[in-house]
């Protein structure tokens, strides 16, 4: 029986990088278990769940707050959370007259050591077109209408400082503890593009 | 450069479409893609702005249906033969599985360890640099007009927001000049600030008037109104 050997299109995106790492490794440049490491970094180490702490100590402790407002690169590293893609951070509030949300029209600048890696749709032409000429239309479409009062500030992140939506807190949230508190923030509501 | 990436402002890309419980990752492979990016910073040697400078570089067609570590590969396939890791040769002999790796090669002393990663990332890299200080063209509560400038090279300024007038509303210190810096020219560090665009600027007269957009935009972006 003739050996059958499956060849895989150049432009596979798989066969691509696997092409790649084998050139690398092969020379001695990477350590294929350098990969894992980052990899592992960025699905189990950072994420929202970084930044849902961040807000509900703002929540709870309103000295917590104003580093966080005057100082956010530094009141975030208090937390743990500090590094790649969040060097130089600002944090932006919501309050009743008030909605933030972020967008990077340019590419996809995100702040990592707080929410992780973006979604797929933070990277895509819809949001990234839309956020900034049409604001109300895309939180609509996640759900959000807003009183025609209240002003929509849109913040494209076209250098290298990184923003973070601080939502309002709920107001049915009264007396719950901070973790309790963390387990109701979203990614979303980080972003800008939902309510907490 | 005025190509594909650069989309604030443009119709037709249709809804937002969130996945609902989205992984991390969608394939295995863009795990590697991703892992080899940051990587590769190192061993080829680039900056985060040639890198961007890089993918803006995709032809507008391929842009648009690429996935975003699609996009990412072809910036190393093109960059690692730019800056000497690669040839192109070799890239074609491995795709087509004849690439010999050379014989007796140990890791280099430069690659980075797997215990090295999660300090180097929280670490990470700022390009604040203040000790660049020069004298501010602009202060707080200015009114500026952005240039209209269409380089044909890296740029961080949108071309939604050329030549409309806006307001400095903070002033971020000196940064690294990613226009001069994706040409490895250089960091050239100028003045960040961030201004505010009222919707009615940027959008015309029809957008909800108490709307606004907020850039951080570098001096040379910007001249007195």
């Amino acid at each position: 029986m003739a050996e059958h050997r499956h060849k895989r299109s150049l432009s596979e995106p798989e066969a691509r990088v696997k092409a790649l790492e084998e050139l690398l490794v092969g020379k001695g440049l990477i350590d294929p278990a350098t990969i894992d490491a980052v990899i592992d970094y960025y699905e189990n180490k950072v994420g929202p769940r970084n930044g849902a702490s961040v807000v509900a100590r703002a929540w709870v402790d309103p000295g917590y707050k104003a580093r966080l407002m005057e100082d956010a690169s530094a009141a975030i590293a208090e937390l743990g959370y500090s590094g790649a893609e969040g060097e130089n951070m600002i944090v932006v509030e919501n309050t009743e007259g008030v909605h933030n949300m972020v967008v990077c029209t340019l590419c996809s600048c995100y702040p990592w050591p707080v929410l992780g890696l973006p979604p797929v749709w933070y990277k895509a032409g819809p949001y990234r077109s839309r956020a900034v000429i049409e604001p109300r239309g895309v939180l609509e479409e996640f759900g959000v209408e807003l009183a025609g009062d209240v002003e929509v500030r849109v913040w494209d992140s076209s250098a290298e400082v990184r923003y973070l939506v601080l939502p309002q807190q709920p107001a049915e949230s009264d007396g719950k503890s901070e973790d309790e508190l963390a387990a109701m923030v979203t990614r979303d509501g980080m972003i800008g593009t939902a309510l907490v | 450069m005025n190509s594909i990436h650069d989309m604030g402002g443009m119709h037709n890309f249709g809804p937002v479409n969130p996945e609902l419980n989205e992984p991390i990752f969608h394939a295995p492979w863009e795990k590697r893609a991703f892992g080899l990016w940051l990587l590769c910073y190192d061993v080829m040697n680039f900056s985060e702005d040639e890198s961007r400078g890089g993918v803006e570089h995709t032809p507008p067609d391929e842009y648009l249906s690429a996935n975003y570590y699609e996009r990412v590969l072809g910036l190393l396939e093109r960059i690692g033969v730019e800056k000497g890791t690669l040839t192109d040769a070799e890239i074609e002999a491995v795709q087509a599985g004849t690439w010999k790796a050379p014989a007796n090669v140990t890791l280099s002393n430069d690659a980075t360890r797997p215990g090295e990663v999660e300090p180097a990332m929280q670490e990470g890299g700022t390009k604040y640099r203040p000790d660049f200080a020069t004298p501010a063209l602009f202060s707080v509560g200015d009114t500026i007009v952005t240039k209209n400038i269409n380089p044909v090279t890296h740029t961080r300024l949108p071309r939604y927001a050329r030549a409309k007038r806006g307001e400095i509303v903070m002033d971020h210190g000196p940064y690294v000049f990613p226009d001069v810096n994706a040409l490895c020219q250089g960091e050239d560090p100028k003045r960040l600030y961030c201004v505010r665009f009222e919707a009615h600027e940027l959008w015309g007269a029809d957008t909800p008037a108490r709307d606004c957009v907020y850039l951080d935009l570098f001096e040379p972006y910007l001249e007195r109104a």
